[in-house]
């Protein structure tokens, strides 16, 4: 089959590599329709994640139908129609009974590595580096689908894969992103990073009852597109400070609660410092938009993190979390809980998820694919790859 | 999932305990460890001259040669000055000794020979050879009587894990027996033979195989499991696993306590380091798999793993007929 590889940093390639085998009773094998880049793919086309190999099959965002399954599968049978959750968790651990499936305790193969890294290991993943686990990804023609009866959902007829594909990933997550706020009716939001994620974080935070959101980015096409759904726009190149800007947007008390929607590879304040400090290892990650959201949430506040983080960080500004009150929720999005609801909010018209579709490429062209989102060529929001 | 492991601080506690024991060779041993290097260092830096003195010849062959003993020289007195427990270097120097002996007897031959030398060379040799015996015998002796510094004591490995299943569930999985080799990596076979004993095999680094019997010597239904080895196993091991409640009743807390004799003693582990992990990390890796059987019924796996050979994360090209769980054929 075809298969996007990556093959070292800014170079991905589509090659030919073996189709996928059922390996486990509870696996399913699914023929890829529409598969999508997301932002978190860019973490790894730039070289930020560590333990990627050169001939990894990227991508966890994607759907198809179902053309094997082992003798164990008991919810999906041969032509069924699904879209695949990025997390992948096995449903029976005490993390999936708790409906965090995406630190599901069985899924990673190698979860001795992330301990190392982490402490304790997440759930895997599809496509994201051999520290979730090695898993072959999803913009492909083929991919192996473990634990088949707990992540994949059927989409209904008359829908589109266009209007399904979103559920595998960035609209749980932008959900997420704006549940763990804690909303209550009249709250305003602050949104760093209004890439796709961004989006739909915007959107469901004013479907969870925000009064306000503020959407934070510098480019006009993202800010645009934020102002449509509602959002009052910030370009943080036009402005001093972040924290002045929203201090005064709030008369004086700032956001009650901030997403940051940006992670490990933030521009904006010090991004030279932080950058060089990455580049001499003295830091993983770039928590400038973190930094600026922990900052500029009002006292007793929450700082919700769905941007993507992968080490360690420096000058975290733990005295202001601390001596204001404020808490800090954080996590990959647990898809499986979000798919079903957020589906009936698709099909009660509520939302339109290919609003963020700027693109619909053929997999032969994910390279270009990569570099137009990675550039923001176009005014590039979303990568669709169709097989 | 918690894990505890305590199989390096055990080590470190073994290696502390040592440094307490009587110096066996006494001045003896680090003299013939400053003679090593210093004698390797004149034949590595001029093997000619060397070959000469001992009366052996000049020609290239024998400068090499005499180079090349000059680097086991260097290698021994590094290694006798710089190991806690010199016996198996100074070992080393009386073998060498014996080498030295035999290359002399050959060297009588070749051409430009000078006899009176290569004898007086051999006398030499023949001196430090007694003295290298007697210190090798004292350092051996001095280790001897202290269990925690034998050069073959057991390996100690702990670890836990908490799986989401009745403790009913989890014990009597286990006491089934046949069932170890499919989450226990390095275990073929475990056939039970009677109530109490049983027969193991596994596998050790390099394709090599070992087999024992143990029998059970305590079985307290859903708490407590211990066994031992019987006379005669090629790998000496005695263990015991607790199931313990955990608490809120979120499960079965699964205890592991397990010492061994590795196969070839500690040579042959730090051996099996280089091809393998170390014991702690795999009985940690076991208990993961033992976690994904009983709560998922599959030891979990992803295109990178297949085998357990670093691979990158694509589909791997060979057919997968049938394979159990650790991705080996059945």
């Amino acid at each position: 089959m075809k298969a996007t590889c990556w093959m070292g940093k800014r170079d991905v390639r589509v090659e030919r590599v073996p189709d996928p085998q059922i390996l486990s009773p509870h696996d399913a094998i699914v023929r890829i329709t529409s598969t999508a880049i997301c932002g978190s793919d860019l973490h790894l086309y730039n070289g930020f994640v560590p333990t990627m190999e050169r001939g990894d099959i990227l991508g966890h965002e994607f759907m198809g139908e179902i053309v094997e399954t082992g003798r164990e599968v008991k919810t999906l049978k041969v032509g069924d129609r699904v879209v695949v959750p990025f997390p992948i968790a096995c449903g029976h651990c005490l993390s999936c009974e708790s409906q965090l499936y995406s630190v599901c305790e069985n899924s990673n193969p190698n979860a001795a590595m992330a301990e190392g890294l982490w402490g304790y290991s997440p759930s895997g993943i599809f496509g994201y580096s051999h520290l979730t686990g090695g898993y072959a990804g999803g913009q492909a023609e083929y991919a192996r689908v473990p634990y088949a009866d707990v992540g994949p959902l059927k989409v209904p007829d008359g829908m589109t894969d266009e209007q399904a594909l979103f559920l595998s990933d960035i609209f749980p997550t932008g959900y997420m992103g704006a549940e763990l706020c804690g909303i209550k009716p009249g709250d305003t939001i602050a949104v760093w990073g209004c890439g796709p994620v961004g989006q739909f974080a915007i959107r469901s935070a004013f479907l969870l009852g925000a009064e306000r959101v503020i959407a934070i980015d510098r480019f006009a096409y993202r800010l645009r597109m934020a102002e449509q759904a509602g959002a009052e726009p910030l370009d943080y190149e036009d402005v001093h400070s972040v924290l002045e800007a929203l201090r005064e947007m709030t008369g004086g008390r700032g956001p009650d609660a901030c997403i940051d929607a940006v992670g490990m590879e933030a521009h904006g304040l010090g991004y030279a410092l932080d950058r060089a400090k990455q580049a001499m290892m003295l830091e993983t990650d770039r928590p400038i938009a973190l930094r600026e959201a922990i900052q500029s949430c009002r006292n007793g506040g929450t700082v919700s993190i769905i941007g993507v983080y992968g080490g360690f960080v420096d000058k975290f500004p733990i005295g202001s979390l601390m001596n204001r009150s404020l808490t800090i929720k954080a996590g990959q999005a647990h898809v499986q809980r979000y798919m079903k609801p957020l589906l009936n909010l698709i099909r009660e018209g509520k939302i339109d998820p290919t609003f963020v579709i700027t693109h619909t490429l053929s997999l032969d062209d994910a390279p270009r694919g990569y570099e137009m989102f990675l550039n923001k060529r176009d005014e590039c929001m979303k990568v669709v790859l169709k097989t | 999932m918690t894990f505890t492991q305590n199989a390096a601080r055990d080590r470190t506690a073994a290696r502390e305990s040592r440094r307490d024991q009587p110096q066996g060779g006494g001045a003896l041993t680090p003299a013939l460890g400053w003679f090593s290097l210093g004698l390797g260092l004149a034949q590595v830096a001029a093997p000619e001259a060397m070959t000469r003195l001992v009366g052996a010849g000049g020609g290239r062959r024998e400068a090499q040669t005499m180079r090349a003993v000059g680097l086991r020289e260097i290698a021994t007195g590094i290694g006798i000055l710089t190991q806690d427990r010199p016996a198996g270097w100074m070992w080393t120097r009386v073998g060498g000794d014996v080498m030295d002996l035999a290359i002399l007897a050959g060297a009588s031959s070749s051409r430009g020979a000078r006899p009176e030398r290569l004898a007086m060379a051999g006398a030499a040799v023949l001196g430090v050879l007694a003295l290298d015996w007697l210190s090798a015998r004292q350092e051996s002796a001095a280790h001897d009587g202290h269990p925690a510094a034998r050069e073959d004591g057991p390996v100690h490995a702990r670890g836990a894990v908490t799986i989401n299943r009745p403790r009913e569930e989890v014990y009597r999985f286990w006491r089934q027996l046949d069932t170890l080799p499919r989450f226990m990596s390095h275990l073929e076979a475990v056939e039970p033979v009677d109530a109490t004993r049983s027969r193991w095999r596994a596998r050790g680094p390099m394709n090599t195989t070992y087999a024992w019997e143990a029998e059970i010597t305590e079985d307290r239904p859903n708490e407590r499991l211990a066994w031992r080895s019987l006379p005669g196993a090629d790998v000496d091991n005695a263990g015991e696993v607790r199931f313990e409640r955990a608490t809120g009743g979120r499960g079965t807390v699964v205890r592991v306590d397990l010492r061994y004799t590795p196969p070839y003693g500690r040579a042959g582990m730090a051996l099996a380091y280089l091809f393998g992990r170390e014991p702690g990390a795999e009985m940690r890796d076991d208990l993961r798999a033992l976690k994904q059987i009983l709560e998922t019924g599959e030891v979990t796996m992803s295109d990178a793993m297949l085998g357990r050979v670093r691979h990158p994360a694509q589909p791997d090209p060979r057919p997968v007929p049938h394979t159990s769980d650790h991705g080996r054929p059945v």
